[in-house]
Parts: structure tokens; sequence; C-alpha cells
């Protein structure tokens, strides 16, 4: 007679049925879970290969949005005269609170885009879900804000900016940046594995996204009525405008917000179809 | 005993045409969508159009018994890689439906997803959980893959730095640490330096001794004869062969002597054309005729020509020698002794290995070229052999004309005979052969 042990692990056999794929792909939330361990593993990679041979190596994550920050501050505020859009935060702060979840939305869509054919050796001798792959690439991208968040927090500091309370929603709004990051890298990671042309267009979206979005500039220089829904169907819009609005109190969320928030869930969701779709081939096409 | 892995049915199509069909680039995929229409038109009726289909696998039924050790043998493109593909979820059938009863695992390769920047621990941590480990079964077998991958002192050593034969111990280290209950392996084996080969397979007999199923795919027969209870051998998409593995092995080598004949030529050239191709192998006699039977008594030339395409200092250029049933009675490189590596430039040469006279016995024997960058991948894996046949004539025993037992035919040489004088020495035989 089996022991109870015994049959607790006869009972833990999985078993697993393979068939030709039909209809729509379920989305495999369990079987992600099953293999968060893989997600934090790529997740780590991504990070220490990406600053494991550069000299001045993390350091960059910092450095990148100061020198960004500068250029803007000198361009766009002292010869453009743009402002931050509210008398009492100064240029440099406000430019940096958008630069913080723009180059976390930039960063994302650049290494997640071509993540799969980058993987390709992975893809191709293994199986896991691959939803891993883009969903590393992007978390990948968090040490690179939070080193940015805390240059923000001593610039905060020099500059004498204190946070309202409606800093409490702040991780909400990074949340919201990666989804809308997950979203799109989703879109430009499976079309890169069918079209290489991707590989140049993303530099292209990037820089277009980038004017699209108000990270020099506050959204108060966009005219009301149409032309101000039409600016928030960029899901960046809300993402950046909620970001500021949380840490420096500027420009309160109004519907429009939600209306940008919509953008970025629906995105999501598009692209999570699509790549699960599209996920049958990558091993026979990448 | 229970089935752990039941297929039925099993079809895997690509679609070639539909390769060019489908677009690469935007620009195409544009054009192909405003223009469907009109090809749909145009094609009315014929509803494949002119794609070209390939069944890389069809009708496959194959059941695998819990603790059975399978071996998928055939020849290259005929499915196996397809087959596995399919078993470890990398890609998906067209038809037909798998049940697996127990967790997979899969080896295709080895050292899948080791980063070159990443220290060796690093890439144990990060290879393992590709491979389906987690953190906590590495942080447990993590001296265990240490010791078997003999790399110790290197462990913070970022990869790149390691020689090709450690970064292959380390990769196996990890994945010979894997304990599924259904393990898949393709042809993984075969790079490494011999004893370390030993290990990994000693390593398999160790899980499928402890009740693993495990499904072997490999060219190397003596791997297969020596591993796997069972064989099936795959051809063209079917299952043309199901039995022991003795059985299957057998047969299977004894059809491949159409690449052979008189004329023993390789049908096309092996390797890889960007690195280095084996353009032709013979067996040829001291007169240069590629004809047999051969006669042992004369010694045996084996001729690889080779075309070095880019130099590379790694490359071993080389034969097995197999005897009838497919067993292989020597692997023989370029690197021998030193003092004889030959010198492998760009261009064309010929390489020529004597087998030496009064060492084959009667019988068929089959050489199959190889060739590899040192220990590091296959460029010719000893898939494709040619036979000859050899004839025995070089006396053993002026008694006896009949040819004795045995794969090979060496004539060996007795130093002493038993212990006459009673002082514990033996008698050498000069000393004690009755003078006459």
């Amino acid at each position: 007679m089996a022991t109870d042990a015994e049959r607790a692990r006869l009972e833990q056999v999985p078993t697993l049925v393979i068939e030709p794929p039909r209809g729509w792909a379920r989305l495999g939330a369990r079987e992600l879970w099953h293999y968060r361990e893989l997600l934090y593993f790529l997740t780590w990679r991504n990070v220490l290969v990406r600053y494991k041979q550069a000299v001045l190596g993390v350091l960059w994550a910092g450095l990148n949005p100061i020198i960004t920050m500068l250029v803007f501050t000198v361009l766009f505020n002292k010869i453009l005269g743009v402002g931050s859009g509210s008398g009492d935060v100064p240029y440099a702060v406000f430019t940096f609170a958008g630069l913080l979840p723009w180059n976390l939305f930039a960063l994302s869509l650049s290494s997640a885009g071509t993540s799969l054919v980058g993987n390709a050796n992975l893809i191709t001798k293994v199986y896991f879900p691959r939803l891993v792959i883009p969903s590393s690439s992007v978390l990948g991208t968090l040490p690179d804000f939070l080193i940015g968040f805390g240059v923000l927090t001593v610039l905060m500091v020099v500059y004498q900016v204190v946070p309202t309370w409606h800093v409490v929603f702040l991780p909400f709004f990074v949340l919201l940046a990666l989804v809308t990051a997950l979203g799109v890298s989703l879109w430009l990671s499976a079309l890169y594995v069918l079209y290489r042309d991707v590989q140049h267009v993303i530099p292209f979206l990037v820089q277009l996204w980038f004017f699209l979005t108000p990270v020099f500039y506050p959204t108060s220089e966009i005219p009301a009525g149409w032309a101000s829904v039409v600016y928030n169907l960029n899901p960046m819009t809300g993402v950046v405008g909620g970001f500021r609005w949380a840490l420096l109190g500027q420009q309160p969320p109004g519907p429009l917000f939600w209306l940008s928030a919509a953008m970025s869930l629906l995105v999501f969701a598009a692209g999570l179809i699509y790549f699960r779709r599209m996920e049958r081939v990558f091993a026979d096409v990448v | 005993m229970s089935t752990a892995v039941n297929i039925s049915g099993l079809g895997k199509r690509y679609l070639i045409g539909a390769q060019r069909e489908r677009a690469d680039n935007l620009r195409d995929a544009i054009t192909n969508a405003a223009t469907a229409p009109v090809r749909r038109l145009r094609h009315a009726g014929s509803s494949s159009g002119h794609v070209n289909e390939l069944w890389a696998l069809r009708g496959v039924n194959l059941k695998v018994e819990t603790g059975q050790v399978l071996g998928v043998i055939g020849r290259n493109g005929a499915g196996k890689s397809t087959l596995l593909k399919i078993l470890s979820r990398i890609t998906q059938p067209t038809e037909g439906r798998i049940v697996i009863n127990g967790r997979v695992g899969s080896l295709l390769e080895v050292g899948t997803g080791f980063h070159q920047e990443l220290s060796g621990r690093e890439n144990i941590y990060l290879n393992g959980a590709i491979l389906g480990m987690t953190r906590a079964e590495i942080g447990r077998k993590f001296d265990d893959i240490v010791e078997f991958s003999e790399i110790a002192g290197f462990l913070e050593t970022p990869v790149k730095r390691y020689s090709t034969g450690m970064f292959v111990r380390l990769a196996f280290a990890v994945a010979a640490h894997l304990e599924p209950e259904i393990l898949l392996v393709d042809e993984v084996l075969s790079v490494g330096d011999l004893a370390f080969q030993r290990k990994c397979l000693g390593q398999m007999e160790a899980i499928a001794g402890s009740g693993r199923t495990v499904v072997f795919v490999s060219h190397n027969m003596t791997a297969v004869r020596s591993l796997c209870s069972r064989v099936v051998e795959i051809k063209a998409g079917h299952v043309v062969a199901d039995g022991t593995a003795d059985e299957i092995v057998k047969a299977y080598i004894s059809n491949q002597t159409a690449t052979g004949g008189a004329v023993l030529h390789l049908p096309q050239p092996l390797g890889r054309p960007e690195e280095l191709l084996v353009t032709a192998t013979r067996v040829i006699d001291e007169q240069g005729r590629p004809q047999g039977p051969f006669h042992s008594s004369r010694p045996i030339y084996v001729e690889i020509d080779v075309d070095v395409v880019r130099e590379n200092d790694g490359y071993q250029v080389g034969f097995d020698l197999l005897s009838a049933d497919g067993l292989i009675l020597r692997t023989w490189h370029t690197d021998g002794p030193e003092a004889d590596w030959p010198p492998l430039r760009a261009g064309r040469s010929t390489l020529r290995c004597e087998l030496p006279a009064a060492f084959l016995n009667e019988g068929r024997y089959a050489v199959a070229p190889r060739a590899d960058v040192y220990r590091t991948y296959w460029l010719v894996n000893g898939e494709d052999a040619i036979w000859f046949e050899v004839m025995k004539d070089h006396l053993e025993s002026p008694f006896s004309l009949a040819t004795g037992p045995g794969l090979v035919a060496p004539v060996l040489h007795w130093c002493g005979a038993d212990d006459r004088a009673g002082d514990g020495k033996l008698t050498a035989v000069e000393e004690y052969r009755p003078s006459s």
C-alpha cells in the first residue's frame, strides 16, 4: 500500500497534452507564475550585462538623465523660454521628473523591441512562456529608473521642492508606465520576429513619440478642445503628466487623463493578444 | 508499466513557398495585403496555390513507457529534431496529439543562454533557470555542479575567458543535474573530450537507471547501443523501424551501403561552406585503387579531401572506423601525436591515413569522416559512411587458413611461456623454443 507521501507524489505528476493550436490563445497566467524565477533571472541578466563592460558602469543610469536635463534646461528653458507651467517648480526639476518615466518607456522599447530576436537561441532551444523575454527587458529598466529617482530626490532637496501628499499615487503611475512600455514592447518584439524593418522603425518611433509627450514642455501648452483630446490619445501623456502631478503637484489629472490611461490598457491588452497569437510561429520563423 | 509519452497521429507541416509569400518586410506585407483580393480572384478554385508543403513529420505514433530509454536515429533532415522540438514544446504540431505524464526537461543544446560577460557562478544560475530549475534547486546542487565541471577555480571569471573545453564542461555540468521525469536529449554529447563524454554518458545512465524516461536523438551508434533499450528509426518524417537497439542499429547501418558501392566517394560535400568542407573520402589500396575487396596483408589508405575556407587552428579532421554492425573500432583525428599534425591551411588538401597491414579481419568495414572545431562543435558528424570489403590474406598460422573470429585481426606476439624453472619468472619464447 502506498504511503500518503507516495500517493501525493504520484498525484503530482503533471499531465501535459500537446495539440495543434486552435483559435484564440489563452493568457496562461498560471504558467507565467510558474516561470517567475526565470523572469527574475533574465531581468537580472539584462541589468548585469548592460553595465558590465562600461567603465562608468551603473553611473550611466544617473548621468544620462542629468546630462539630458542640463541640455533641455539650457536649450528649451534659457534660450527658447519654455517654462515649467507653474511658477514655483524650477524647470530643471520639472523636466527631470518628466524624463524619468519617459526614459523608462524609451529604454524599454529599444531593449524589449529587439529582445525576441536577440534571444533567438533561447527560443529555438528551450520552452518557456515567450512573454518572459520582453517582460524581463522592460523590468530591466527599473534599476535605471530607481537610480534616476535618487538623483531627482537630491535635485528636489537642492531646489527645495516639497512633494505634496499626492506622492502616495506615485507607484500607480510607475506601474502605468510599465504597463504602457510592456504593451508597446509586445507589439514591437512580435513584429520584429516577422519583419526585420522594425529594427529601423524603433529609433524613429521613440523620437517622434518623445515630441508628442510632455517631457520638456508642460501640458498647459496644448490648446484645449479637440487638440487636447487627440493629444491624450497618447498613453504616455497620462503617464508623464500623472507622474509629475503626484510628485510636484502640477496640473492634476482631468477627465482626459482617463482617456490616456485607457489607451495604455488598450495597447497592453491588444499587445498581449497579438503576442500570444504570434508566439506559435516564433521558433519556426526567428 | 505506465506510459510516459503517448504520441498519436503526429504531423508537422512547414510551408516553404509561404515563407516568401508571408513577407519578411513591411513593404512586402503591405503590397501583399493590397494585392490579396486580386490574387484570390486569379487563383480561385486552387485553394493551396503554389505554396509548397513540407511535412517534416507525418502520422507518427509512438508510445514510450515510463523508465524506457528510447533512441531516435535517422539521417539529417529525417525529422528527429522536429520531433524533439515538438515534444519539448518549442514548436507546435500541425496535427495529432501527444500526452506526456511527468515533468519534461529538454537538452537540445549545451549552454543555452550562457552569457559571455557573466561569470561561471552567474551562468550556472542563469542556465539552470533557463533549463527549468528553481533557484532553491540550483542552490542545493551548486556544489555538485561545480565539482562535476572541474572549474572550481574559475567561478568568478567571465565565461568569455574560458577555454572551449571549460565552457563545455560547465554547460554540461548544469545540464547533467537536471532531474525531470522525462528527459529529451538531442545530440549534445558529441563535443568535449572523451573522458568527459564518458562522464556525461555515465550521468545519463544513472538518470536512466533511476527510472526516468529518456528520449535520446543521436548519430552516435555506439552511444545509442550502450544507452538505449529501444530504438526507432525515422525516415522522411515517418517511423520506419522500431525494436531493440541492436536490431535497429544493425539494420540502419547496413542500409547505409547505398552511399558506398564500388566508387568510394561521398555524394556531396559535408561541413560548413564558410569554414571547412570535406569534399570526398576514399578508401584505396597502395596503387590508389578505390576498389575492394582489399587485402588485409597490404596497408589500406583512407583519404579525406578537405577544403579549408577559413583557417582555424582548432580544426580536427578524421574518421571513425566502423565494424559491420556499427561499432566504432577506432576514431582517428589529425589531432594525434604532435609531430604528426598535418597542416590544414586554406585551400584544398588531401589527408591520407594508413590502416596498417595485418590489422583488419575479413569482412565489411566502414569509414565515416568527421570534422570539428576542437571541443566546440561538429562540422561533419560521422553520419555518412563509406563501406569496403576486406579479404583476409595475412597469415596468422601456417596451419590455419580459416578466418578466426574478431572485429580486427592484428597478429599478436607471445612474449613469455609458463614458469618452467619454478623461479617465478616467465621464460621468453625464444629461450624455450626447441632449437632445431
